[in-house]
């Protein structure tokens, strides 16, 4: 093969796809590029832009009701459209393999891991089992898997959500192919999981010299792992250019667009003039709550949130940040009253809620809604945006006919969406536009407080950042409180007042929303803060050791209920105490709260005030 | 800022496919021979009109003539409204009691879904057709009888499926919104769950009525289910089994009618509009 040639080309692809009234239109247009040996290139864009269409094209795959209708394309000496049934089986996992997003799925529940990982060269007769086997087992220590020997022999459930990843990373090495296809392998990870998935992956890439296809729509991510970015909306090019000058200088309006939106602005209300001392509005004191009954000494078998205490004033808005599993969503529901709390109280300006939702008032459960992240799920497909708006008129409000007409209009009208969409049925609207249904159905109550859940972290981050816009104009003019629980910081920085920071249960960290800026900071709040990947390139490579220890921590079994549900990943622990006794609460300077045993003299030398990986460099 | 909206959608017409056309004939077909059927009945179906017992087709009898010389096209038409409104009744009782008792075990949970479920499970156990027999027996055989007969051996088996299906949506969010938002039981029932297991429960529905025909004919075939002079479909297959040795079309032509009925429904069924192509008003 001709050194010059790069190794993969795709020459003007154009990929139709069959919509429901039988038309055929083009979701991938014209779409031109290449892939060096080793290289890394990525494919960046919004859900909808043909990056995932693109990437299956390479496998000779189109999805059912699309076809591949023009366009070369080449990998290594292969013809892939050129290709017979028989010629693509040949080509798929062995020539071009594919990392899928959700490595749950990827994963056959019922089978160990090892023959899954395996299968691949044995279906293509590459070398005996043994061997296959063997090989296996070292690209489960490239990629930094605990028990490399051994963790083959598990099943799928046994392992944690990163090192699935990782596994079918292996999976889709095995047979050592030209390129290798990534498919938003870290999206469903969290932070801090994602550091070392992404480390293990740019590890073996660069390693074995793997030509690699990385789709994403993360912009800081893809500038860890990438060497040239390809930039796609509405399945066409936008813009294609070497990572580092591609983000100093995007030359094209919507990559400015993308590298905008992955920054968010400042949303904030300008400061609420406290006349006097306003009571807070909700008020959580001592709260406990869990699943699964009630044991012995009236704790939840399986508990979740421990201890919680905080209150959020009328008019602001409380960020609650976590990583999955932390107890966030439960929170919601606590103080929502779809879960009673085991023990604690909850009370809204001043007044005790019933811990049961059928203890509480009609008023009570007006004042409070919560909007859930799926609005896909939280939304009856069978039925029309008016009638799902008209409901909570109805039933708080006793609105009907004209009334309840203008009113729904308005609310349409309030969430910037028009007035034809109340006849149709959620399935028929976009991503972004369900989630507005959403809020407007939660802003028919006229509530006082708002539990957002996750609510922009389904959507792509131009949908999410205008739904934030969205929410901030709300709350100046409804002068409505929040409660906007994320897992993603920059998020949340941007739209809060307060933040409260939870792991495993346990309130570690609760202040305005500079604490998430400023050091010191509770341990965790710092390992979560240094792992959200920096629009820069060199971010991943210059994590400090004392962060890549921590992330790579899983959480400890039943961390809930140890003094510190942190001791066992924390870098600056003390032992002996922070495993023994139970924290005390520390105010910082800062104007916040941690559950720490260590000083802020100490915390401050042990974290660096400037972002970790400058100080390495 | 924009909001993307997608392009107003093109009316999307209710299409049916080449089967579903066969069986929404064949059902049409069958329900104007129960609302009509009788009224175009060329002779008083219990006369013996005919000199030929089990009698081939002729011009005067389309489709001959059964074991007393009674003319087959009347009495099918006769005994067609028979079979289908009692299976049509029974089959709605059952699916009915049987989507409210499921909707209540769904959103109440707890021991209201376990004491009607163990119930239910008991009472499925139970023979079909032999349930039937002893409540025949029992009570003698009339319409109301096997009605409700029917509709009892069948509720648990649709309470089964329509339970599935409960729960199932009932682990929806929207339906966590309705219950954040105060509304009660009744509500989120009728409401929020209901409307997003129709179409599984109608095919249910369909099935079920095919069960219930089928049950009907057999204890008709026993001499248990619709007592001379009247006949439903069942029947008529029974008293004219004799001609079977003779290819008589009276004992072809009942069974005929009941084949093309279940068929019918049948083929409807599997071609009902999926949600996804749900009609726009």
């Amino acid at each position: 093969m001709n050194a010059d040639r790069p190794l993969v080309e795709v020459d003007a692809l154009r990929v139709l796809a069959r919509d429901d009234s039988g038309q055929e239109r083009r979701i991938v247009d014209d779409v031109s590029f290449s892939i060096g040996a080793g290289e890394v290139v990525a494919l960046i864009g919004e859900s909808g832009s043909g990056k995932t269409t693109i990437a299956l094209s390479l496998l000779g795959y189109a999805r059912a009701g699309c076809r591949i209708a023009g366009g070369g394309i080449r990998v290594g000496a292969t013809d892939v459209r050129a290709l017979s049934a028989a010629g693509l089986t040949g080509l798929r996992g062995r020539q071009v393999s594919y990392i899928a997003q959700s490595a749950a799925a990827a994963f056959n529940p019922s089978q160990r891991i090892m023959p899954q990982v395996i299968e691949s060269a044995m279906i293509h007769r590459l070398m005996p089992r043994r061997a296959a086997e063997a090989k296996a087992r070292g690209l489960f220590r490239a990629l930094a898997l605990p028990n490399p020997d051994r963790i083959g022999a598990r099943f799928p459930h046994q392992v944690s959500g990163g090192q699935l990843q990782r596994l079918l990373a292996a999976m889709a090495l095995i047979t050592d192919p030209e390129l290798v296809i990534m498919d938003e392998p870290t999206t469903a990870l969290d932070v801090t999981t994602q550091i070392e998935v992404l480390r293990a992956f740019k590890a073996v890439a660069r390693e074995k010299g793997t030509t690699t296809l990385y789709v994403s729509h993360d912009l800081a991510v893809v500038a860890q792992i990438a060497d040239r970015i390809v930039v796609l909306r509405d399945g066409a090019v936008q813009e294609i250019g070497h990572t580092g000058p591609l983000l100093a200088a995007p030359r094209h309006a919507y990559t400015q667009e993308l590298l905008a939106a992955a920054a968010p602005a400042v949303r904030m209300a300008p400061p609420v003039a406290r006349t006097g001392e306003r009571p807070p509005l909700l008020r959580v004191a001592g709260l406990t709550a869990g699943y699964g009954g009630a044991n012995a000494a009236g704790m939840p078998v399986l508990p979740v949130l421990r201890d919680i205490d905080f209150v959020i004033q009328p008019g602001s808005v409380l960020g609650v940040v976590g990583e999955s599993g932390c107890g966030k969503s439960t929170l919601a529901r606590v103080i929502a009253g779809l879960l009673p709390a085991a023990r604690g109280s909850v009370s809204l300006d001043g007044e005790a809620l019933p811990a049961k939702l059928q203890d509480r008032s009609r008023e009570q459960l007006r004042r409070v809604q919560i909007v859930f992240q799926m609005a896909d799920t939280a939304l009856n497909p069978a039925h029309e945006v008016d009638r799902i708006l008209a409901r909570p008129l109805v039933f708080y409000h006793g609105l009907r006919g004209g009334a309840l007409r203008r009113r729904i209009a308005a609310l349409l009208e309030m969430v910037q969406l028009p007035a034809r969409l109340g006849r149709h049925k959620p399935g028929e609207l976009s991503g972004g536009q369900k989630q507005r249904v959403n809020l407007a159905r939660a802003l028919a109550a006229e509530p006082s407080l708002i539990l957002c859940d996750e609510v922009t972290s389904a959507l792509d981050t131009v949908v999410g950042a205008a739904i934030l816009d969205l929410l901030a104009g709300l709350r100046r003019e409804l002068d409505l409180s929040f409660m906007f629980i994320s897992h993603d910081l920059s998020t949340v920085r941007a739209f809060c007042d307060e933040v409260m920071i939870l792991y495993a249960g346990q309130r570690v960290e609760f202040g305005q929303r500079r604490a998430l800026l400023d050091r010191p900071m509770h341990p965790y709040s710092d390992l979560l803060v240094s792992s959200i990947p920096e629009l820069r390139t060199g971010w991943l490579d210059g994590i400090s050791a004392a962060h890549l220890a921590e992330a790579s921590g899983g959480i400890a079994a039943h961390a809930i209920e140890l003094p510190c549900a942190f001791y066992n990943r924390c870098a600056v622990r003390v032992e002996g105490v922070c495993n023994l006794q139970k924290p005390p609460l520390r105010p910082l300077a800062k104007g916040a709260e941690i559950l720490c045993h260590r000083t802020e003299q100490e915390l401050l030398a042990a974290q660096s005030p400037q972002p970790a990986a400058v100080l390495v460099h | 800022m924009s909001v993307p909206l997608r392009a107003t959608l093109p009316p999307r017409r209710f299409r049916i496919s080449v089967t579903g056309a066969i069986g929404l004939a064949l059902v049409v077909f069958w329900l104007a021979v129960t609302a009509v059927g009788p009224m175009l009945a060329p002779y008083p179906p219990g006369r013996i009109v005919g000199t030929d017992v089990l009698g081939p087709m002729t011009h005067a009898f389309p489709l001959g003539t059964d074991y007393l010389g009674r003319d087959m096209l009347s009495r099918i038409l006769v005994g067609g409204r028979y079979t289908i409104s009692i299976a049509f009744v029974a089959t709605f009782l059952a699916c009915f009691s049987a989507c409210t008792l499921a909707l209540a075990a769904a959103v109440k949970g707890g021991w209201v879904d376990a004491v009607l479920s163990r119930l239910l499970d008991a009472l499925i156990s139970i023979p079909s057709l032999l349930f039937g027999l002893v409540v025949v027996a029992a009570l003698g055989s009339s319409i109301p009888i096997l009605v409700l007969t029917a509709a009892v051996i069948y509720m648990p088996g649709a309470y089964r499926t329509a339970r599935a299906l409960a729960v199932n949506v009932n682990a929806m969010d929207f339906v966590r919104v309705a219950q954040a938002r105060g509304e009660g039981a009744w509500y989120v029932m009728r409401a929020e769950i209901m409307p997003n297991m129709v179409l599984p429960v109608l095919t249910d529905f369909g099935l079920r009525f095919v069960f219930v025909v089928l049950l009907l004919s057999g204890l008709s075939f026993l001499g248990l289910g619709v007592q001379p002079p009247d006949a439903d479909l069942g029947s008529l297959v029974r008293e004219n089994l004799q001609g079977l040795v003779f290819g008589a079309p009276a004992v072809i032509m009942p069974a005929a009618a009941i084949a093309s009925i279940t068929i019918g429904v049948n083929l409807l069924i599997d071609n009902l509009p999926t949600r996804r192509v749900s009609r726009e008003r």
